[in-house]
């Protein structure tokens, strides 16, 4: 059970202070004023930027306009994952605001996924707490939960609603107390220095004599290269939620309480600072 | 004519792209002849996982159920063959569930899926032209 409010509140309200300025190339009849957002970290780009959105429109003309994506220093950011994990990955250790391009034209078909409506979102944000609980729970939970319900989790990430959200996502975190745990932890690894896409596979929050997992258990077996060596400076900051949690923090609580909405916990490794 | 292999009793069709003619044009990885499962050299195993495609609903089926396919492919990659393999119009969608519950992401890849959702050594993946679950 997910007892530990605060923490809750802390990652549910995390925000990423941002700086959208139009890609130079577009059309635009006057010049385009750059737009300033507080992101929350626990959402998804497209989810968010109707105003960016409707900012950049008044100075275009419609025939200028196809649909609007999302670029960080070169790189299409990917709107399905959520918008703390691309900040994360890709800006860690910069200067804030995060400065994020928008364009309206030439969509990137390799890299991104089509965004034409919310209800797009909300089929791949519930898509994600299926699978999260199918490794959970062998997907009981949510299997148990009705139509409405569903809607309820989706109504609250959409509204920012951390309360309506977190009434039902409750259930969605409970498992026997006996068994210390979830079947299986919900994760993805993300790592900045590499083109393949996140790690996921089966990791139980409890080893077979019992003893909790930790995160540095789950490191050493998915990702062992992000594992600081005593003899040398440490290459990687393994980073959830903009912060590096100690490596011998419990796994199961992690997934409890720094997991995303859609009850994966996201974990970008990074490189070091050299400084 | 047709680079696919259909598969025996038991074993498991390998996958290309041109599922409806050899000389289409391919886009992405160009399709090879390979030799059949049993033949494949184990560092190729490992790179290949098997996949059961199951049809729901009214969507037809497919006469080959049983893939071997690139642990790299992606979902949409996958479901652009299903798609070329049942003929379907452009304009019709194609949705792929894992456990008969969610529909992964379009740029997930199936050896993904596999460690985590796969069973019996193989993953089973159902296709539908409608959405099947929620």
């Amino acid at each position: 059970m997910a007892d530990d409010k605060d923490v809750l509140r802390d990652v549910w309200f995390g925000r990423i202070p941002t700086c959208f300025t139009l890609y130079q190339d577009e059309v635009t009849e006057r010049e385009a004023e750059p737009f300033y957002l507080l992101l929350p970290r626990v959402s998804y780009l497209t989810l968010v930027t109707d105003k960016v959105k409707k900012h950049f429109l008044r100075i275009m003309k419609q025939e200028d306009v196809e649909e609007m994506w999302f670029e960080y220093e070169g790189l299409p950011l990917k709107w399905h994952y959520p918008i703390g994990v691309l900040f994360d990955l890709h800006a860690s250790n910069t200067a804030l605001p995060w400065s994020v391009t928008v364009h309206f034209k030439t969509f990137p078909e390799r890299d991104l996924l089509h965004c034409p409506t919310n209800s797009v979102i909300e089929a791949h944000f519930m898509s994600g707490i299926k699978e999260a609980d199918a490794l959970k729970h062998k997907g009981q939970v949510i299997n148990d939960m009705q139509k409405k319900d569903h809607k309820q989790l989706w109504m609250g990430l959409q509204n920012d609603k951390f309360d309506q959200f977190w009434a039902m996502n409750r259930k969605l975190m409970e498992y026997p107390t006996e068994e210390g745990g979830f079947r299986y932890i919900p994760f993805r690894i993300y790592q900045a220095m590499s083109d393949r896409p996140f790690i996921q596979r089966l990791f139980r929050p409890v080893s077979a004599d019992g003893v909790a997992h930790t995160l540095g258990d789950l490191l050493k077996e998915m990702c062992p290269s992000a594992i600081p060596q005593d003899d040398e400076p440490k290459r990687y900051q393994v980073v959830i939620h903009g912060i590096e949690p100690m490596l011998e923090t419990p796994i199961q609580w992690l997934s409890e309480h720094l997991s995303h909405p859609d009850n994966f916990l996201h974990i970008s490794i990074i490189p070091a600072p050299s400084d | 004519m047709t680079k696919l292999h259909s598969s025996n009793a038991g074993t498991f069709a390998k996958m290309s792209d041109n599922a409806d003619s050899p000389t289409e044009s391919q886009k992405d990885d160009p399709p090879t002849q390979q030799p059949p499962t049993e033949d494949s050299g184990l560092v190729d195993e490992k790179k290949k996982i098997d996949v059961l495609l199951k049809a729901v609903g009214d969507t037809p089926i497919m006469k080959t159920k049983k893939w071997t396919v690139e642990r790299g492919r992606t979902v949409h990659s996958l479901s652009q063959f299903i798609s070329r393999f049942l003929k379907l119009e452009p304009s019709e969608q194609l949705f792929i569930y894992v456990n008969q519950s969610f529909a992964p992401s379009p740029d997930q890849e199936v050896g993904v899926l596999f460690e985590s959702f796969g069973s019996d050594g193989k993953l089973v993946l159902h296709y539908c032209k409608s959405q099947a679950w929620g």
